[in-house]
């Protein structure tokens, strides 16, 4: 018995390295094609975002000319400047009170969406969706008239309900106020699409046994459909988070960053410094401060998409 | 057609092994069924022949040529998978020409091909539908179809009737069998079924834990099991066991169940169980050879009483439940002989069809 | 007695069972009031272009009517002015030969890797399609200072070429990360079922996954075909020239001379610079959605 297996053991290796092992390299072949298709990705990531991201980190350090490099000095200079903090600040109140509203507003419109008929769900979902599926540049056009001062939709039904006109885009504050009012606007829709998907994922007996349970309305939502939809919603908010952050069309068509750069997010002001300015390593290094901040959002996003990945199975 | 041969195939994953040096061979035009439970690498056996899983170590052959290392296209064999595997854009037809033009056959002979695998699987009506409008069974024959028009050297079938209903699956796999007598092509077919594996099978290969347990027709491993594992798994409902020692009586042996019960082994067994004596073995005898005492008079019956527990009507028979040494036993009895639950009832032993087993190794004594 | 006592319940159970679908009613009136409301707050802008662009001139300077409505009847004037008189075409066409070389490029490249990835596994797959997740979050303004550089040595600076060649960055990890999830969707006995039927990598992408994925296929291009459409920071960061420019910058920058602000003539060419999406979201708003929800809910 220990013999044939000895001979067996001899001779099956024998004859695989003798013939050249027509599987194996079948399987080789296999994983050189997979390669090559990945290939042309793998260009576009490595060339248009991986190396432009650390020419970015280089090109910070220069001077405006490009000729000297002066380490962290655009850095310093960006961070001794009132207008650069007030830049994080608006970003960042930009950024919280957008996202929560548009949060928000998503959940109100998912539900109600959800609550009504199945057959009339899909003609309120198309039309709730309108905002997101307009290019954001050229609605913004639309609401940049509106808030037009004098002769347009907001101030005459202000006007002809008896109050003042509202000086929109002109006072920083109000200006402030319509940015991110379009920012709902515009990102809203997109939350309502995904809550609405995450609500038709929770299955009709969880709610069905609750309410033999005996749980209400509001108990149910607290106790089935936000665990239920917890992942998703910090996806979601999370997603919207860095969009959001890294924000330019609204502020750039409707104040340009003014009135006072009161206005400026990040990517308005590197692009006034890096493009209007000329000067490409200070907006380089303008854009770079919202790196950490993106990095971390991502960091949680990409966590809870494999969590929910594995819940799905 | 052709035959095929495993010689010391063996399948790792890492450092698991799945299939542990298996040695089979099938003769040209045969029917075997793998069968075992779920994991005992009856399906990754399957995948090994058809090339979609690398051979760990040993030989597989087909039709003389050693197909270790070609890929499943150049095997020449066919497939037929559990969830079918049918191309969901595809119409029938073109789901069974697909091999046929991509290995470049003229137009008319595919045609003919498929129309005649068609006719045998009387599927010829569906011809220009998509899967989505067949039915499970309906299905199941174009996945069928699919492997015929190939006219490959083997067929390969894995589980391919556990996603139908109990009723289409009976009527599915007298379809399977009337199939392969009329093509005759060498088939290796695997499911966990017992009864599948012993209506279709011309020979049974029983599989547990990547070993091969027996090889034998379907009533070789009844009434002949090699091992405890297969007399437990072919046949329902399974084999009886209960632990019972060999004692010798006179020249006759006799095997004690317990104190107060013991069974005369059969005189034509004796001599095969005399080395035993005195020996803990387990003693198995099927449901069917327990029964009520009236009728029965050949053989080598005996009696003895027994509490039921359960009693369960099948209408053709009534299947009773009790215990000897603790070890839950079923008989199997008239329906107007069946006692009551919580009742006596006297039964009658067929000791012709005892089986030992020797408990450490498993084997068959 | 009997009689009485049997429908003491069923009449209480009866009333309850009334009030419960009158609640249920009230609730349905409270959703639709709520969701008209919003509906308002959503459409609201979009339906004030539209009665803009339908306005004369004329009307439009008069300070005291409703400017909500049409009073002085509704005309295509502004549409009229804006084709003729305006490169807005041109910008229509540009835009049009970036969108379709954008989406071109994005689906090869992404259901390439798609498949690859999805199916076939070699080494750093599942790091790469980490990664492409990864650079799907990062955002147009982060790099679009460094890619002004790349763009410029390139000597695509103020070319839409340049477009062509920078979109993808924004299109392909998101089209290759859902093309991923459809395919592996795909019952593994499909393609081992195409492998046994003699099916080549190319086969099998082409006349299995393709097909059957087709779904899938749609979602990711009209996402390729809205982001293309709608990008607004690279073109602005790199076309000058009017015979360049895409349709985003050109209706938002070239057509307001001086301060004058032609507000009809502008929500006519803001209109029709939208209506290809808008299109497009209208008649496969199912494939839209699939694959805007796709992001989160697959991988």
């Amino acid at each position: 018995m220990a013999d044939t297996v000895q001979t067996w053991g001899s001779t099956v290796p024998g004859k695989a390295t003798a013939k050249p092992n027509r599987m194996q390299k079948f399987l080789r072949r296999r994983s050189t094609i997979a390669f090559l298709m990945c290939l042309p990705l793998i260009l576009i990531i490595v060339c248009l975002v991986i190396y432009p991201a650390f020419y970015s980190i280089y090109l910070s350090m220069l001077n405006k000319a490009q000729t000297r490099f002066i380490g962290l000095g655009n850095f310093t200079f960006l961070m001794s400047r009132d207008t650069f903090w007030m830049v994080v600040q608006q970003s960042t109140i930009f950024a919280l009170t957008a996202v929560f509203f548009k949060a928000l507003i998503g959940l109100i419109t998912a539900h109600l969406v959800n609550n009504l008929p199945a057959k009339g769900q899909r003609k309120w979902r198309g039309m709730l969706l309108v905002p997101w599926v307009i290019p954001l540049a050229l609605s913004t056009l639309g609401w940049w008239w509106m808030f037009d001062p004098t002769n347009s939709a907001f101030n005459y039904t202000l006007r002809s309900l008896g109050f003042d006109g509202i000086p929109w885009l002109s006072d920083p504050y109000w200006a402030r106020f319509s940015v991110i009012l379009v920012n709902v606007w515009y990102g809203a829709p997109f939350f309502l699409i995904m809550y609405l998907a995450a609500l038709k994922s929770v299955p009709e007996q969880l709610y069905e046994a609750a309410s033999i349970d005996g749980a209400s309305a509001w108990q149910k939502f607290v106790h089935i459909t936000l665990p239920m939809m917890r992942n998703i919603i910090a996806i979601t908010v999370l997603f919207s988070m860095i969009v959001t952050f890294a924000n330019f069309d609204i502020v750039q068509i409707m104040t340009a960053g003014g009135p006072r750069n009161m206005t400026h997010m990040f990517a308005t002001y590197a692009f006034l410094l890096g493009i209007r300015s000329g000067d490409l390593p200070l907006g380089a290094a303008t854009s770079l401060f919202m790196f950490p901040i993106l990095a971390i959002a991502a960091v949680f996003i990409l966590r809870g998409v494999r969590k929910r990945g594995r819940e799905i199975g | 057609m052709a035959d095929v041969s495993l010689r010391n195939v063996v399948k790792k994953y890492d450092e698991v092994v799945a299939v542990a040096s298996i040695n089979l061979e099938i003769p040209n035009h045969e029917f075997v069924v793998l069968v075992g439970p779920s994991g005992c690498g009856k399906s990754t056996t399957l995948r090994m022949i058809a090339g979609l899983e690398e051979i760990t170590g040993g030989e597989i052959e087909i039709d003389g040529s050693v197909v270790n290392d070609l890929p499943p296209k150049d095997r020449d064999i066919a497939m037929v998978f559990q969830n079918y595997a049918l191309y969901p854009h595809m119409t029938v037809a073109e789901n069974m020409s697909f091999g046929l033009k991509l290995r470049k056959f003229p137009k008319a002979e595919i045609k003919a091909r498929v129309d005649n695998a068609a006719r045998i699987l009387d599927i010829t009506e569906l011809l220009e539908r998509r899967p989505k409008q067949l039915s499970g069974g309906q299905r199941q024959r174009v996945a069928m179809g699919r492997a015929i028009v190939r006219n490959p050297k083997v067929f390969l079938f894995d589980e391919p009737l556990s996603n139908l209903d109990a009723k289409l699956r009976v009527q599915m796999r007298t379809e399977i069998k009337r199939v392969h007598q009329k093509v005759q092509t060498t088939t290796v077919y695997v499911t966990h079924d017992q009864v599948e594996a012993m209506t279709l099978a011309d020979r049974v290969v029983v599989m547990n834990a990547g070993k091969i347990e027996q090889i034998g027709t379907p009533n070789d491993l009844y009434h002949h099991p090699a091992t405890r594992f297969v007399a437990g798994f072919i046949g329902s409902p399974a084999m009886n066991f209960v632990p019972a020692t060999v004692e010798s009586n006179g020249d006759a042996l006799r095997v004690r169940l317990t104190d107060t019960l013991s069974f005369n082994v059969p005189e034509s067994r004796t001599a095969r169980y005399k080395p035993h004596v005195g020996k803990q073995v387990t003693f198995g005898l099927r449901p069917e050879h327990i029964t009520e005492t009236r009728g029965h008079h050949n053989g080598t019956g005996q009696e003895f009483n027994a509490l039921l527990d359960v009693v369960e009507p099948m209408g053709m028979e009534t299947m009773v439940y009790f215990r000897i040494a603790g070890t839950e036993l079923c008989g199997r009895v008239e329906p107007t002989a069946a006692g009551n639950a919580g009742e006596q009832m006297a039964l009658r032993a067929n000791l012709d069809h005892m089986h030992l087993i020797d408990p450490a190794t498993g084997l068959v004594l | 007695m009997s009689s009485i006592t049997a429908s003491v319940p069923s009449s209480k159970a009866m009333r309850s069972g009334a009030s419960l679908r009158r609640s249920r009613r009230w609730a349905l009136y409270a959703s639709y009031f709520f969701l008209i409301l919003f509906a308002i707050f959503f459409l609201a802008p979009p339906y004030y272009m539209i009665v803009t662009a339908l306005k004369t001139d004329g009307e439009m300077a008069k300070l005291a009517t409703n400017p909500w409505f049409i009073y002085d009847g509704v005309t295509l004037d502004q549409f009229r002015i804006l084709l003729k008189n305006t490169d807005f075409l041109i910008y229509f066409k540009n835009t049009a030969i970036v969108t379709v070389c954008v989406v071109a490029i994005t689906m090869v490249v992404s259901v390439l890797a798609a498949f690859a990835l999805g199916r076939m596994r070699f080494w750093g797959s599942s790091m790469l399609a980490t990664g492409i997740f990864l650079t799907y979050l990062v955002p147009d303004t982060l790099l679009f200072i460094p890619m002004f550089q790349i763009v410029k040595t390139l000597g695509l600076l103020n070319s839409y070429w340049g477009m062509v060649l920078v979109y993808p960055t924004l299109t392909v990890p998101f089209c290759t990360w859902i093309m991923i999830g459809y395919f592996q969707s795909i019952p593994k006995e499909l393609d081992e079922a195409a492998l046994i039927d003699g099916a080549g990598h190319m086969q099998m992408l082409l006349k299995i996954f393709v097909p059957v994925a087709l779904p899938g296929i749609i979602a990711a291009m009209i996402f390729a075909f809205t982001v293309s459409w709608a990008a607004f920071v690279y073109p602005m960061a790199f076309l000058y020239s009017s015979d360049q420019q895409v349709l985003t910058v050109g209706t938002v920058t070239s057509l307001i001379r001086g301060d004058v602000y032609k507000w009809g003539m502008l929500m006519a060419g803001a209109l029709l610079a939208a209506a290809p999406p808008l299109v497009i979201y209208a008649f496969l708003m199912d494939y839209y959605i699939a694959g805007l929800t796709a992001g989160a809910t697959k991988g």
